[in-house]
């Protein structure tokens, strides 16, 4: 008891002595990306009514910036369920987000095998890239279900959504160094 | 960042096959993506179970946020409210004077249309107001514009039902589920409402832009200009709105109309009021099509 008060107080001792006996919890090591990405799609239900497309897409930002962050941890199906999720939410006829999203997946495997060694900045100008499609593609299905095609009201989203990019990728770096969080199993 | 390595898990056939299987259900992903897109532009109420499941079971967000919004305008206007404290009431004095003035002529005028209406036979219901609800969400990152309410059928809000704020129209409810709803607002590229100029009746018909702005354009063009500053009503003609709820104000001319902003601004409305359809003929026809869908529903 005496030492583990000592030690409680030294915080790079604590480290290293709670190790024992304390583990990562699986279901969080690989939960977390899941529950982050859908709890972000209830951006919907953030306190702004939008009378414009105004708000980036934060759970697609979220999910390219896990798969490009820490590759593998999302399988390559991914898109296709929480594609369908953010579907129910963001307002898109259902079935543009699992299209787009299953196609990032895709995108994303080809973009590692011809880009090996890469930094943020590569990374960055690939997420501008798919961004841009995201976007743009999305428009493109929701005005072929209201019937009016436009396309430049999406343009200042796409310029906030490259220029938050940094910011998500800063979020889920955080999360990820919290998805390890060693638990004392019981 | 070094290639990842599980690409090439090495001789065991189990693992291949599993990274394989995995390719397939990805490109699978995208072909039920086509297919889901296909039903829902085809039938857009084909998934309004699933829309209402998940609405359902987000409402408590929506609520909260909707509450925080208020309060979090409250603060700011309280704030605003001691540095100009002195002005206002000089104004706001000036003003109810005025306002007192207009409201006697208001009520003669008042008292004179009952008896017109009387005299020609014209019966007006009572129209009460369906239910009062929130504006819990709204589709910030799509090109559409649906706001989502937090009263549903069980709160007796139907299908088709305009919405209002108090300064203006709002839109009207396109899916009902138990305690949530789906309402197309006035934004949206899809709502055609039809209109009248305040001054003098001119019909129009407001269409939205999806990027805020709304189109005003008119039915006979060439007859009449539109100038800005002109306030656009409900004309009340195709039965779903009733007359009189100011939709638009002009913002500039254009060849055949006008670019208009709203005249009320769904993130100001704390409350919204969802009002009973205006012609029931309107409603009948809207449950016929309901009733068509539905039956279309159920057959799979």
């Amino acid at each position: 008891m005496v030492a583990q008060r000592i030690t409680s107080t030294s915080d790079t001792r604590r480290s290293a002595k709670h190790a024992i006996n304390r583990a990562p919890s699986p279901l969080i090591a690989g939960g977390v990306p899941w529950v982050s990405v859908m709890l972000a799609s209830l951006i919907t239900y953030s306190p702004v009514i939008a009378s414009a497309p105004v708000l980036p897409p934060l759970a697609f930002m979220l999910f390219v910036a896990w798969r490009m962050l820490r590759p593998g941890l999302l399988p390559v199906w991914a898109g296709l369920p929480l594609g369908a999720f953010d579907d129910l939410y963001s307002g898109q006829p259902l079935g543009s987000g699992v299209i787009l999203w299953s196609l990032t997946m895709l995108a994303m495997e080809l973009i590692d095998e011809r880009f090996l060694w890469r930094g943020f900045l590569q990374d960055w100008l690939a997420g501008a890239a798919i961004f841009a499609v995201y976007l743009l593609v999305g428009a493109g299905f929701a005005g072929l279900a209201s019937g009016h095609l436009a396309f430049t009201p999406v343009l200042p989203q796409l310029l906030l959504t490259i220029a938050l990019y940094p910011a998500v990728v800063w979020l889920v770096a955080l999360l990820d160094g919290l998805r390890l969080t060693r638990f004392r199993s019981f | 960042m070094a290639p990842s390595k599980d690409r090439r898990p090495g001789y065991s056939r189990r693992a291949q096959y599993g990274i394989f299987t995995r390719y397939v259900v990805a490109v699978f992903g995208v072909f039920v993506g086509f297919g889901l897109l296909a039903l829902s532009l085809t039938d857009p109420g084909a998934f309004s179970f699933a829309r209402g499941t998940a609405a359902e079971a987000a409402r408590p967000i929506g609520e909260a946020n909707a509450v925080a919004r208020s309060t979090g305008q409250d603060f700011f206007s309280a704030i605003a409210g001691y540095f100009q404290a002195g002005q206002q009431n000089a104004e706001l004095r000036r003003e109810v004077e005025a306002a007192r003035a207009n409201a006697l002529t208001m009520k003669a005028l008042e008292d004179e249309n009952r008896r017109l209406k009387a005299l020609v036979g014209v019966i007006e219901a009572d129209r009460k107001p369906v239910a009062a609800a929130r504006l819990i969400g709204s589709t910030g990152t799509s090109m559409r514009r649906f706001a989502l309410l937090s009263a549903g059928a069980r709160q007796g809000v139907r299908v088709g039902q305009p919405v209002r704020a108090t300064t203006g129209l709002i839109g009207r409810v396109l899916d009902v589920w138990p305690s949530t709803s789906r309402v197309l607002l006035v934004t949206d590229p899809d709502n055609v409402v039809p209109v009248r100029r305040a001054s003098d009746g001119l019909p129009a018909m407001v269409t939205g832009g999806s990027d805020g702005t709304i189109m005003i354009r008119l039915i006979n063009t060439g007859v009449a200009l539109v100038r800005p500053g002109d306030v656009f009503l409900t004309s009340g003609s195709g039965g779903l709105y009733p007359p009189g709820i100011p939709v638009a104000v002009a913002v500039k001319t254009t060849r055949d109309g006008a670019v208009a902003r709203l005249a009320a601004d769904p993130s100001e409305a704390e409350f919204v009021v969802v009002e009973p359809v205006f012609q029931p003929a309107a409603e009948q026809d809207q449950q016929a099509e309901d009733a068509a869908e539905a039956a279309k529903a159920r057959v799979p």
